[in-house]
């Protein structure tokens, strides 16, 4: 598997967590999940617009945002409770990951990131599930939202 | 070198109280010798942002599942495990964890494979610690390893494989997940990546009882005339009755395997850890559709 193609910041990340040893990775990954940002304070007032992943095990509510530019640049904000620091740190990395790509680049971002990153063993594959889905989640917004 | 046990009144209506702690007692008996707490949560991190004073932490998927093999770890990782952690064959070990001990639960049932003989819940669990607001911590536990014996893995008594099960028909068969899970909808939500499975529903005959229902909204286990009610009640199970409880994996089984043998005493209950992602992966096994339980098939 190759991810030449990866958009720089994805790579940055992919490239931070398999360099370090397996114990290492996870204290990044809570790194990432204390880093996740507060959502815009629009949003406080229209839970309304939040999308529940529900493959998480955790309540993760989360929200892609397009903006009105040629590129139609891609935001995620993402919110889940302090007690799923994994979810959180899932969230996070998405969250900073695809933040400002085209919804071009977004949209051809591997569906298996979640898996190349050096997580399976210390996560295990079940946990790395939610962050798969939100990917999925967030590419699927992009493509009804006639990106 | 078995620490007292709690005497709670609550306890003492469950056919094993030893097995269950209150927050209260732990409050009094941290720090005692011969006593080690233990952290399993779902969240592999949540641990690391603040735990109980001096617990240490196992995790189900990086300390007992075995690396290569869908297994458990064996009697050899094991003893290095539980050594590493300053847990001794006699030590009394009390665990706890997130998601109403859904996980620890799990820790418990794989420490009774080999034989730990004081293992307890802490009932609440991490939620009703926090909730109670008692001092966590984020400091390193320091932990003096010590040697733990090599103890072969005993699956017989309280670990049901695929073929087990298919002798087990008309016995009680308890499935623990969700409605939409057990009926088999869960396989056809659009859009969204698969559970696992190739197909979808239960295995026959089998009752749905949730897991979670055998907790109550703090996190601790419902009284014994509530899970009465419960089991023996609405899924009609009767003393002497043999039952496999099986989930998706088998840790939300583990839970109903904790109530149904620690709380209410029923034995020769046995977790079904194949579970829904190897019988709804498998190729020639019946499987029933809906909310109705279906007949049981002819055991072979």
């Amino acid at each position: 598997m190759t991810y030449t193609e990866l958009p720089a910041k994805l790579a940055e990340i992919q490239g931070d967590f398999l360099a370090l040893e397996q114990p290492d990775r996870l204290l990044l990954l809570l790194e990432f999940a204390n880093e996740l940002p507060a959502l815009p304070a629009r949003y406080d007032e229209h839970p309304d617009l939040l999308e529940r992943v529900v493959e998480c095990q955790s309540p993760v509510f989360m929200f892609v945002e397009v903006d009105d530019d040629a590129r139609r640049s891609v935001h995620l904000y993402a919110t889940a409770p302090r007690e799923s620091p994994t979810t959180r740190g899932f969230a996070s990395i998405l969250a900073q990951g695809l933040d400002g790509l085209s919804t071009e680049e977004v949209l051809a971002v591997p569906d298996d990131y979640p898996q190349s990153i050096g997580l399976t063993k210390a996560v295990s594959p079940l946990r790395i599930r939610g962050m798969t889905a939100m990917l999925a989640r967030t590419k699927r917004r992009l493509r009804e939202t006639g990106a | 070198m078995s620490v007292a046990l709690d005497p709670a009144p609550k306890f003492a209506a469950y056919a094993h109280p030893e097995r269950l702690v209150s927050t209260d007692w732990l409050q009094v008996h941290l720090g005692e010798p011969g006593l080690v707490v233990v952290e399993s949560d779902e969240d592999v991190l949540l641990y690391e942002t603040g735990h109980i004073p001096a617990a240490v932490k196992i995790d189900w998927h990086t300390d007992l599942n075995d690396p290569v093999e869908r297994d458990f770890v064996d009697g050899t990782a094991f003893a290095a495990v539980l050594g590493s952690k300053g847990i001794a064959r006699d030590t009394t070990v009390v665990i706890y964890g997130d998601k109403n001990n859904w996980w620890a639960a799990y820790a418990l049932w794989v420490f009774t494979l080999f034989g730990h003989t004081d293992v307890r819940l802490l009932d609440g669990g991490r939620d009703k610690w926090i909730a109670e607001g008692r001092e966590t911590t984020t400091v390193a536990s320091r932990v003096t390893p010590v040697d733990y014996p090599v103890v072969p893995r005993n699956d017989a008594p309280i670990r049901a494989f695929k073929d087990d099960v298919l002798a087990h028909f008309g016995n009680p068969l308890i499935d623990v997940r969700s409605p939409e899970e057990y009926s088999g909808e869960r396989t056809h939500m659009p859009a969204y990546p698969e559970e696992g499975a190739l197909r979808g529903g239960h295995i026959p005959s089998a009752a749905s009882v949730p897991w979670a229902r055998a907790a109550a909204p703090d996190a601790t286990f419902r009284t014994r005339a509530e899970l009465d009610t419960i089991y023996r009640g609405e899924a009609g199970l009767t003393d002497g009755d043999k039952v496999i409880a099986y989930c998706r994996i088998g840790e939300r089984s583990s839970h109903t395997w904790f109530v149904l043998t620690h709380l209410l005493g029923f034995e020769g209950v046995r977790n079904y850890d194949g579970s829904w992602t190897e019988w709804g992966n498998a190729v020639h096994v019946p499987i029933a559709l809906g909310t109705d339980p279906g007949a049981a098939p002819s055991p072979h």
